[in-house]
């Protein structure tokens, strides 16, 4: 998050976009991305199997033209397990980054807004409380007392990406606040809320991109880590996460049972951390004339 | 010069003599006499006559802490143990027991037939706390005849009541320490209670009181390893010499195939069962049981979640049992008929609530379980749940469930079942009358008619579904001998485990 900077001035459309297909690392991850987006939307159409089925004859078979990434050992398909899981995984955390988002970023700039007044200080020593547990620690906490599922798994992320998004956008803003075209629109008596929603939003806009893309990551990570630990999607859905536990004792007979959920939040993670610092480059002018 | 040679040579006589030494003591040396065993689950307790079914507390304190009248033996025979002897009248209604008179309790307390009488009639009061009340339930009066003889009158002639004295509930404990035995077990065994720390491990070590044949172990730890694969790594580090119960049977293979170790594979006594709460409608209606009992496929789930490692069983009684009938056809796995007859119930829309315990054969079968009702359009929402939950929502308490999965390791259990306010809520008029009608047979042939006639109950009931025969797995390093195949009771006798020379 430190280095991210701050830089209020858009660049042109037209740039933007022939800079962001220059960047090696965003194109790359866009395209990971992009590929695992398409077979979770591609799940809700298709899957070679039903993933629930049971097969039990035809457990902990290799991976082969009929069951491209074997079976598991309920003889269930792995690669149907895989798309619907990348669903889970997609769906968990996008909502969660989506609550992030959309209750940390109004509260980050009404605190900038109101700064150093008493919501300020509420806003952020809140935020502070939060941010003070570890993620994993409150989404643990918040599932076990309201019980596994993915809903609440959602929940739980969303909570832990609040304080991120607050205060992003009150560092962001505050330092918009400082600057002359704001002060030009408050001579011209726009109010505080006015004033950051038609100047500050658009202008702190590509650092939240920035962030989302990684949180998004991150919360595909927390996604797998509770579903670990069995407070994730609750079974039959498959999840990743839920995948590698249950492969755990049979890592020795069948390791692709193991390897193969290890690699989709490898490559997912992966591909979303590329795009995000492809954009973070894109967004930032100095880097991009350090690299010229 | 001739000086120095000589303390030379005295240094390299010292040298090697230290040398002999130490080869000496490797060429000979002892056998190992520590021992560590790995089981699932930690003892809730160690008092077996208080503490609750938690089967772990017999598994260590059973013949190693405390002895009873009888033993139940590694062939699940009666054998004798506090008593030496016993008389049975020819009505059968007396039995006369004959005690040892040297044996002490590990406190010092000598043991004598006040002790058999005090615990006895605590076990049968009213206000017993035993897991296993039905055990002395045809006991109507315990006489101290002299400090050696002690006379049981029967209500009813009981042909099982040695074998009943030798469950590890039926152990005799002093008045003196009864009320601390939860922590502090005091009993009349070869081992005492070293030190318990919690959630880790428990080591026993020699009794000093204890009269009889010093066994060859002198510090036995018990590890408790809940999770499948730190079980497994355990064993193969060698950090266990012995896994008894092993959690993960698809890993058997893999230690067949290693020298340094040896499989173990037994029967036990335990029946795994799908429990179905009888008193949560639609649950209560004997034809929606026998409908779900026709979705299950014994075979998917001895194949699927045990690798093969089970017998199915068709009621509430183990197959090796002289007296066991195959009734797995009652309940066969035949989807269309379990649709059939929900619909013929008119249920639509069901959805139970299926409760699991951390038993790996529970959360293995889990998902065939919840994936074969679904195909028979019953929606299942499995919920995991730790021991202390199970044991004080599902199995006491307010029996919040719908279904349930568990292994009953306890012989001729079957009359648990009939037990007022047992887990199951199973209507057992017709069971409890079977159970009495047994219990006053002192034929064989007509007590093994009986046993037939209660399966046959039982499963025409469905008050279960009856799904495998618990097989009894142990893996340990090669070198350890002694160690019982079967499990007729929950049992470690340590006394018959050594290690090789």
């Amino acid at each position: 998050m430190a280095e991210i900077s701050i830089v209020p001035i858009e660049a042109p459309r037209g740039t933007l976009l022939s800079a962001a297909l220059r960047s090696p690392s965003f194109v790359t991850g866009a395209i990971v991305t992009a590929i695992f987006v398409g077979v979770a939307l591609l799940s809700f159409v298709w899957t070679p199997y039903d993933y629930a089925a049971l097969d039990i004859p035809h457990k902990l078979r290799g991976l082969s033209g009929e069951h491209w990434f074997g079976t598991d050992q309920y003889g269930r398909d792995v690669f149907s397990q895989v798309i619907v899981g990348a669903r889970t995984s997609i769906a968990v955390a996008l909502i969660a980054v989506g609550l992030g988002v959309g209750i940390g970023t109004p509260l980050g700039l009404w605190a900038a807004a109101k700064r150093d007044t008493i919501f300020d200080e509420l806003i952020m020593r809140a935020n502070d409380l939060v941010f003070a547990f570890p993620a994993l620690l409150i989404a643990i906490l918040i599932t076990s007392v309201a019980g596994p599922s993915a809903t609440n798994a959602v929940i739980a992320i969303g909570i832990f990406n609040i304080p991120v998004f607050a205060r992003l956008s009150r560092a962001a803003a505050l330092s918009l606040w400082a600057r002359d075209f704001i002060l030009a629109a408050r001579v011209a008596g726009k109010g505080r809320a006015r004033i950051s929603i038609e100047h500050i939003l658009p202008n702190i806009l590509n650092t939240l991109v920035v962030q989302i893309t990684i949180q998004f990551s991150l919360g595909i990570l927390a996604e797998a880590a509770l579903a670990y630990v069995g407070l994730g999607a609750q079974p039959p859905t498959p999840s990743w996460g839920k995948m590698l536990a249950d492969s755990q004792t049979l890592v020795g007979l069948a390791p692709h049972l193991a390897i193969i959920p290890g690699l989709c939040i490898v490559f997912t993670v992966l591909g979303l951390n590329l795009m995000g610092d492809g954009l973070r480059d894109i967004f930032d002018p100095r880097l991009q004339r350090s690299r010229q | 010069m001739r000086l120095q040679g000589k303390a030379n040579m005295r240094k390299s006589l010292i040298l090697l003599a230290l040398a002999g030494a130490l080869l000496s003591t490797t060429a000979f040396a002892a056998p190992r006499t520590d021992l560590t065993i790995g089981i699932q689950l930690e003892p809730t307790n160690l008092d077996p006559t208080t503490g609750g079914a938690a089967a772990a507390i017999r598994t260590v304190t059973n013949l190693n802490v405390f002895n009873g009248l009888t033993r139940i033996d590694k062939d699940g025979a009666v054998q004798p143990d506090l008593a030496t002897s016993w008389d049975i009248s020819p009505d059968g209604l007396t039995y006369t027991f004959h005690l040892k008179t040297d044996v002490k309790f590990s406190d010092g307390t000598p043991f004598s037939a006040d002790d058999v009488k005090w615990t006895l009639d605590r076990d049968r009061g009213a206000d017993s706390k035993s897991a296993q009340k039905q055990l002395f339930a045809a006991i109507a009066s315990v006489d101290v005849v002299d400090p050696a003889t002690v006379k049981i009158t029967l209500s009813q002639p009981q042909g099982d009541l040695p074998y009943n004295l030798g469950w590890g509930d039926a152990v005799i404990v002093s008045q003196k320490t009864a009320e601390t035995n939860v922590t502090n077990p005091i009993g009349t065994g070869p081992y005492i209670l070293g030190e318990w720390v919690k959630a880790d491990h428990l080591t026993l070590v020699p009794n000093p009181n204890y009269a009889g044949t010093k066994p060859a172990l002198d510090k036995v730890t018990f590890k408790f390893i809940s999770d499948p694969t730190a079980a497994s790594s355990a064993v193969q580090a060698g950090d266990v010499d012995v896994f008894s119960g092993f959690p993960a049977p698809e890993l058997l293979e893999q230690f067949k195939s290693n020298p340094d170790f040896q499989v173990i594979v037994g029967s036990s006594q335990g029946e795994t069962i799908v429990a179905m709460n009888n008193a949560h409608p639609p649950l209560d209606n004997v034809k929606v049981r026998e409908a779900i009992a026709h979705a299950i496929d014994r075979k998917a789930i001895i194949d699927g979640a045990q690798f093969g490692y089970g017998t199915p069983i068709g009621s509430f009684y183990p197959p090796g049992d002289p007296a066991y009938v195959d009734l797995t056809d009652l309940s066969n796995y035949d989807p269309a008929k379990s649709k059939q007859m929900l619909a013929d119930a008119g249920v639509t829309d069901l959805t139970l609530t299926f409760k699991v315990p951390p038993a790996a054969y529970a959360r293995a079968s889990a998902p065939i379980i919840q994936q074969e009702l679904a195909d028979v359009g019953v929606k299942v929402n499995v919920v995991n749940v730790e021991w202390a939950d199970w044991i004080a929502n599902v199995f006491q308490g307010a029996y919040d469930y719908d279904l349930t999965m568990v292994s009953h390791v306890e012989a001729n259990d079957f009359a648990a079942f009939g037990k007022p306010g047992y887990y199951p809520n199973y209507k057992a008029d017709a069971l409890n009358k079977l159970v009495a009608d047994l219990n006053a047979t002192t034929d064989p042939a007509k007590q093994i008619s009986i046993k037939q006639d209660i399966q046959k109950q039982l499963a025409n009931d469905f008050a279960a579904i009856y799904v495998f025969e618990l097989p009894n797995i142990t893996v340990a390093n090669k070198d350890v001998q002694g160690l019982w195949v079967n499990a007729p009771q929950p049992t470690t006798d340590l006394s018959a485990i050594s290690w090789k020379e």
